[in-house]
């Protein structure tokens, strides 16, 4: 049987050879050469944004205390592994329903997609009955969009790190996984209300996947508490020193180039001339906002500091990723390299203002993802014409509200029944010996 | 026989252990410490909010030296380690009561 499409194709070609009808399929080709290269451009896409897992684990790593390290290595690769299997047994259909909506439908505004497991082509597909021909295969859609879902609940683990119970955090993931994220997606990426009644525009996810990590993270956070001993009794604010600045930023550097895929895969097409340039044109804005956050976040903190901060450098760059996601495509590289650059210096200040509200964010994801997806939705309005600033804030708070009050309300369920901080004792001695037994540097001195 | 206790900057380690090779010590015990004198640290600021560094990375240097060493060890010491600059750290002299070698079981000077 394997040899048979072989020798099905050698023919064929000998035909195209001897045809006269060359020109004709070659159009036919052409169909499902888009077909392939839509497909490719998710697999491409999804393994990096795949690999943004990695860099999430690395900064996380990085900006957490030595004795707290493995409990935020293991975090992030489970976390991963449970967003593939709630993704893959609730979220994908949540997320695009195809019409199907449980409540509401396409043309009055969708608000909860279908409920059903992920299904796949039958192996070895044909082009009659590939699920959707002038799009791209099942697998490819599903595996990019799982990914995203995932680097959602990697945003959460940073900001509430050092202080938070295993497995209560596990179960939000689950939560924010399977139902609160894919169902905000639908309203936009799935053909939902925001997408239909508001003409919302997120392109690759400054509010749908960022702001969303950053408001369960906000909710979390609130909850928590800040860790012992970073505020004094005098409001004073205690810093507490990341153990690993080189992992730091091989995380940032990881999540950078991850970011290539995140937001050039969401161009969702690669199989004409204009779709293949915009991808490109996608990569070069996404890489020209990392720049301007960086040098924003370096800069500011010059001034203000008297020297560069490379934590806020490296939060910089991130909010400069986070800022173009929304809006990769119409800037120009100048413009894209303006709007990360707000995003760095906003960084630069909420850091520092959400200490003085005294929520203890360990590594910036709120600042990172909230703040500066907040504004990279709406520097929509400056480049792409269909935007609006109606169409934009609104969704901004409706989104806003669903997930901050939804994760609110899990994260109360959470503490007050399992609990979801560790103990008092337990978090000086450190998450890694106290809830792990296990030290990700055995051999030094944990502090 | 004296038991010489200096604390000194990281940097200067190997210029002060091949200065001391020199004047005849055979062996000698590092620890990496930290600690503050009068200089009592400084400030830093860290994403956004500022802590005092107050222990300051040092090397501390132990060896035991024959009485008729001591002045010239102490000698070596001040002057290979220093620089000039605040920090350069402090040497401190005890008297040794006994010494052992625990391969041979050599005591005194003989086990220096």
């Amino acid at each position: 049987m394997k040899t048979l499409p072989k020798i099905a194709g050698i023919s064929a070609a000998t035909a195209l050879i001897a045809s006269p009808a060359f020109a004709q399929a070659g159009v036919e080709a052409a169909d499902h050469t888009a077909f392939i290269l839509n497909s490719v451009l998710f697999l491409m896409g999804g393994f990096l944004v795949f690999w943004m897992a990695a860099g999430f684990t690395m900064l996380e790593a990085g900006l957490v205390r030595s004795k707290n390290v493995t409990m935020q290595l293991t975090k992030n690769v489970v976390l991963f592994a449970l967003a593939a299997i709630a993704y893959y047994l609730i979220g994908y259909n949540l997320m695009y329903p195809l019409g199907n909506w449980s409540i509401g439908s396409d043309e009055t505004g969708g608000y909860i997609g279908a409920f059903g497991t992920a299904v796949l082509e039958m192996v070895g597909v044909s082009a009659e009955n590939a699920d959707d021909l002038g799009y791209a295969s099942t697998g490819s859609d599903f595996f990019f969009q799982l990914m995203f879902a995932a680097a959602t609940a990697s945003i959460v683990s940073g900001a509430l790190a050092e202080r938070i119970k295993l497995w209560p955090f596990l179960i939000f993931t689950i939560i924010l996984t399977s139902l609160i994220y894919p169902i905000q997606a639908s309203w936009k990426w799935g053909g939902g209300f925001l997408d239909s009644q508001w003409g919302f525009l997120d392109f690759a996810g400054s509010t749908v996947v960022h702001s969303v990590g950053g408001w369960a993270a906000l909710a979390g956070a609130i909850i928590l508490g800040p860790r012992i001993g970073k505020y004094a009794k005098d409001g004073k604010v205690i810093p507490i020193l990341g153990s690993n600045l080189p992992l730091a930023t091989l995380g940032m550097f990881i999540l950078w180039m991850g970011w290539f895929g995140f937001n050039g895969g969401s161009q969702l097409a690669m199989g004409t001339i204009g779709d293949v340039a915009d991808v490109s044109r996608i990569f070069a804005n996404t890489n020209a906002a990392a720049a301007g956050g960086v040098i924003a976040a370096l800069v500011l903190t010059q001034l203000l500091y008297k020297k560069p901060d490379l934590t806020m450098i490296l939060n910089g760059a991130l909010a400069g990723l986070v800022a173009i996601t929304a809006e990769p495509l119409t800037p120009s590289l100048g413009q894209a390299t303006l709007i990360g650059a707000v995003g760095g210096m906003i960084v630069v200040f909420a850091v520092p203002f959400l200490d003085k509200l005294k929520i203890d964010d360990t590594v910036g994801a709120i600042p990172v993802h909230l703040f500066a997806g907040i504004w990279g939705t709406l520097a929509v309005l400056f480049t792409n014409p269909d935007a609006t600033f109606i169409g934009q804030i609104v969704p901004i708070a409706i989104i806003g509200v669903f997930v901050f009050g939804v994760s609110y309300a899990v994260w109360m369920i959470l503490k007050v029944t399992v609990g979801i901080r560790v103990s008092e004792e337990n978090e000086i001695m450190g998450l890694d010996m106290s809830e792990l037994g296990m030290e990700a540097y055995p051999e030094f001195t944990n502090r | 026989m004296k038991l010489i206790i200096a604390v000194i900057k990281p940097f200067k380690l190997e210029e002060v252990r091949e200065a001391l090779t020199a004047v005849g010590v055979q062996g000698l015990t590092v620890s990496e410490v930290k600690g503050y004198g009068r200089q009592s640290g400084h400030t830093e600021i860290y994403r956004g909010a500022e802590y005092v560094v107050n222990f300051v990375p040092k090397v501390k240097l132990e060896l035991a030296v024959a009485d008729g060493d001591v002045a010239s060890v102490i000698e070596t010491l001040a002057k290979t380690a220093k620089t000039g600059k605040i920090g350069d750290g402090k040497i401190f002299v005890l008297d040794i009561e006994q010494t052992l070698r625990i391969r041979t079981g050599e005591t005194g000077e003989e086990a220096l």
